[in-house]
């Protein structure tokens, strides 16, 4: 399915774009997380301390074993700093 | 009620012109870019357009439910922010002033942790660190919960 991906702050930095449209068959946010990190050095330097990401599916907070059927964009950012 | 995200700064007073009339209990909060001991000049705030509007919006009804609040008022900003200048504001609007300062706490304890902005210093040599998450926000979140 197709599935926009976004990031954050310094999540983006690594990556170097803010978003990337792209074709997966990923169940959960793991194993999405786990594809993503496999692209290149840059998704993997992003991806590296999971303690320190946080996921939206569909611009709802959610958890890494979130199911992604029917999503249509996923976000990964930092904690977030708010207020 | 009503959140809003914006670049532009705002006034205070004028965002409370009318606000909370007939309640009985109005409280405010605004948090303004700090100096950090002359260490930073601005702020630059990321968000995620789209999701901090929902999530401000759900935030603040869940304060209207839970302590049944007369109004409310969110207002955060983005983008570069000089030292001084407001960052974002709430407003509760209750019967009883215990419920207006508890709301207002509430929606800042869920701003800090929970809404999608990041912040990120800038000193005189130009952009610098994103500020890192503090455990003490996350500690004060958790107190609503359960």
């Amino acid at each position: 399915m197709p599935l926009d991906v976004l990031w954050f702050a310094w999540l983006r930095e690594r990556v170097g774009q803010p978003r990337e449209r792209i074709e997966t068959e990923a169940a959960t946010v793991r194993e999405l997380v786990a594809e993503l990190a496999a692209m290149d050095q840059w998704h993997a330097a992003a991806l590296a301390d999971l303690a320190a990401v946080r996921v939206a599916v569909d611009q709802e907070l959610a958890e890494l074993d979130a199911p992604l059927a029917g999503a249509r964009e996923v976000a990964f950012f930092p904690p977030m700093t708010g207020g | 009620m009503a959140a809003r995200v914006q670049a532009e700064p705002f006034d205070i007073a004028a965002e409370l012109a009318g606000f909370g009339a007939g309640a009985g209990a109005v409280v405010t909060f605004s948090g303004l870019v700090r100096d950090e001991g002359g260490r930073l000049l601005a702020l630059e705030i990321e968000h995620y357009p789209g999701m901090t509007e929902k999530a401000l919006q759900a935030y603040g009804e869940e304060a209207a439910r839970r302590f049944d609040l007369a109004d409310w008022r969110i207002l955060h900003r983005h983008g570069r922010l000089a030292v001084g200048e407001p960052i974002m504001m709430v407003a509760t609007a209750a019967r009883h002033r215990g419920a207006a300062f508890a709301a207002a706490e509430y929606l800042m304890d869920w701003l800090k942790s929970r809404a999608p902005f990041w912040k990120r210093e800038i000193g005189p040599d130009g952009a610098g660190a994103w500020v890192e998450a503090r455990d003490e926000d996350e500690k004060s979140l958790a107190r609503w919960q359960g």
